[in-house]
């Protein structure tokens, strides 16, 4: 992995998370509201002063009321937890969507603090019409490369919800399945939780 | 530290031959599917790792903070550019042995263009003309002609690898501004330029690294065979088929079939 890429790779991994659909009121095209979307995050970013200097709590709240709620936690969880989600409890599987949650939130305004100045350019979308799961791609430009942001997204009702993000050839989801069956193995399912909320504790006190 | 040609080839077959024996011997599912089936040597890459960040973090890290402090950051960019104009120049050699021949006229125009009116690469000209990194090495050549990506390898101080990878490890180290000095404590001194200078660059996304990531190892190994996979299908890698969840501990201390 050309590790020069790893600090956009972070920027925009969580960048596609955030972008996840807002104006679900009509059956926008999953790639405009894509589009849509990260323009309007960017836009804010770009505008929030306090957001630039690095204000990480500031983003999490905006994260968390105006983006999170569209994002399709639920399948990212039980993707991220694999074949162990069924066997594991109700309870379990909502606290592990919400440990799941609170750290991909972090991780997204933790990128997001950093950016500055970029746009975000659709690429042609492949896939027929009808087609319940998508596939869209995307490029953020602007300081440095581009860099390749895809989103994997499903039709939920009227509205599309994302369930994925790939940045620079990385699926997140796919990429915690095997930290979590490790952690999972080795602890069980509540190893898992504990751990998560362990990671969650104790990013929110690091020092900068 | 001038090492010919020879000695890279020489270096690079040492490496196939000892590695391709173990590890794909190993590995008969170059898809890159659930990173234990191709971790069979993660007892070792493990132990490596920790040396790695050990070094990174007593020795490695606090230099790269401070350059990030004290150089401007037009400094910076303009070293960034020198070394991508000498990656440049690989990527096209690279991009014409995997018979792309329009991002190897790219590459080649990216060098020439920011060779010449960008100064020796201190400018990078070319993507003001639109022209964009392709960054191609030999791993991803080898991927091209057809070859699994082989066992995952961290190798000390270089990092993460794979059995194809590492054989391109030579020769992508060598493209680099340190071939046009003859004198070795400059050609040292370049080589530490861009290991620092690349640390720098890597700070905040190290740091973010450290609150997401619950296996660091795990996380990296993963998001590496992923990103090369990525790379060896230029962004477009087929999917694979749902992987089951990665059998349990046991299985990776279990002798290599």
């Amino acid at each position: 992995m050309s590790l020069e890429r790893l600090n956009t790779w972070l920027l925009a991994a969580t960048l596609g998370l955030g972008t996840a659909v807002a104006h679900a009121q009509a059956t926008q095209a999953p790639d405009a509201l894509i589009k849509a979307v990260s323009t309007d995050v960017l836009d804010a970013v770009r505008a929030d002063k306090s957001i630039k200097q690095g204000d990480v709590q500031k983003v999490v709240a905006l994260v968390d009321a105006k983006v999170m709620p569209h994002v399709d936690f639920q399948r990212m969880t039980s993707s991220a937890v694999g074949r162990y989600w069924r066997q594991a409890t109700p309870e379990q599987q909502k606290k592990l969507q919400d440990e799941f949650k609170i750290l991909l939130v972090r991780t997204y305004s933790g990128a997001l603090a950093q950016v500055q100045d970029q746009t975000v350019e659709l690429k042609p979308m492949r896939g027929t019409p009808g087609d319940k799961e998508v596939v869209v791609k995307t490029e953020i430009r602007g300081r440095g490369d581009p860099v390749q942001l895809d989103y994997r997204l499903e039709q939920v009702g009227s509205g599309w919800k994302i369930y994925d993000v790939n940045v620079l050839g990385v699926w997140l989801v796919e990429n915690y399945r095997n930290s979590f069956s490790q952690e999972i193995g080795a602890n069980g399912i509540d190893g898992l939780i504990g751990k998560l909320a362990e990671r969650n504790a104790k990013a929110g006190s690091t020092p900068r | 530290m001038k090492t010919s040609l020879l000695t890279r080839c020489l270096l690079a077959l040492l490496i196939m031959s000892s590695l391709v024996v173990g590890g794909c011997a190993t590995v008969k599912d170059a898809r890159g599917g659930p990173g234990q089936r191709l971790d069979p040597w993660e007892n070792w890459n493990r132990k490596v790792f920790s040396f790695n960040e050990n070094l990174d973090q007593y020795a490695l890290k606090p230099v790269a903070t401070v350059y990030a402090k004290v150089v401007p950051q037009f400094v910076r960019r303009s070293v960034d550019n020198v070394f991508a104009n000498a990656a440049d120049a690989w990527s096209a050699v690279n991009n014409v042995l995997q018979g792309k021949w329009e991002p190897a006229f790219s590459d080649v125009v990216r060098f020439t263009t920011n060779s010449v009116i960008g100064i020796g690469g201190v400018l990078d000209v070319a993507s003001e003309f639109g022209l964009e990194h392709h960054f191609e090495d030999f791993g991803q050549t080898l991927g091209r002609w057809g070859f699994g990506p082989g066992a995952y390898i961290v190798w000390p101080l270089i990092g993460p690898s794979t059995v194809r990878d590492s054989i391109g490890i030579p020769f992508d180290r060598a493209a680099s501004p340190a071939l046009l000095i003859n004198n070795g404590a400059a050609q040292y001194a370049i080589v530490g330029l861009q290991i620092v200078n690349t640390r720098a660059n890597l700070l905040g996304a190290s740091r973010l690294l450290d609150d997401i990531a619950l296996d660091k190892y795990t996380f990296l190994r993963d998001a590496y065979l992923q990103r090369r996979r990525s790379l060896v299908f230029d962004g477009d890698a087929p999917d694979l088929p749902d992987a089951p969840a990665a059998p349990l501990p046991a299985a990776s201390s279990a002798p290599p079939k």
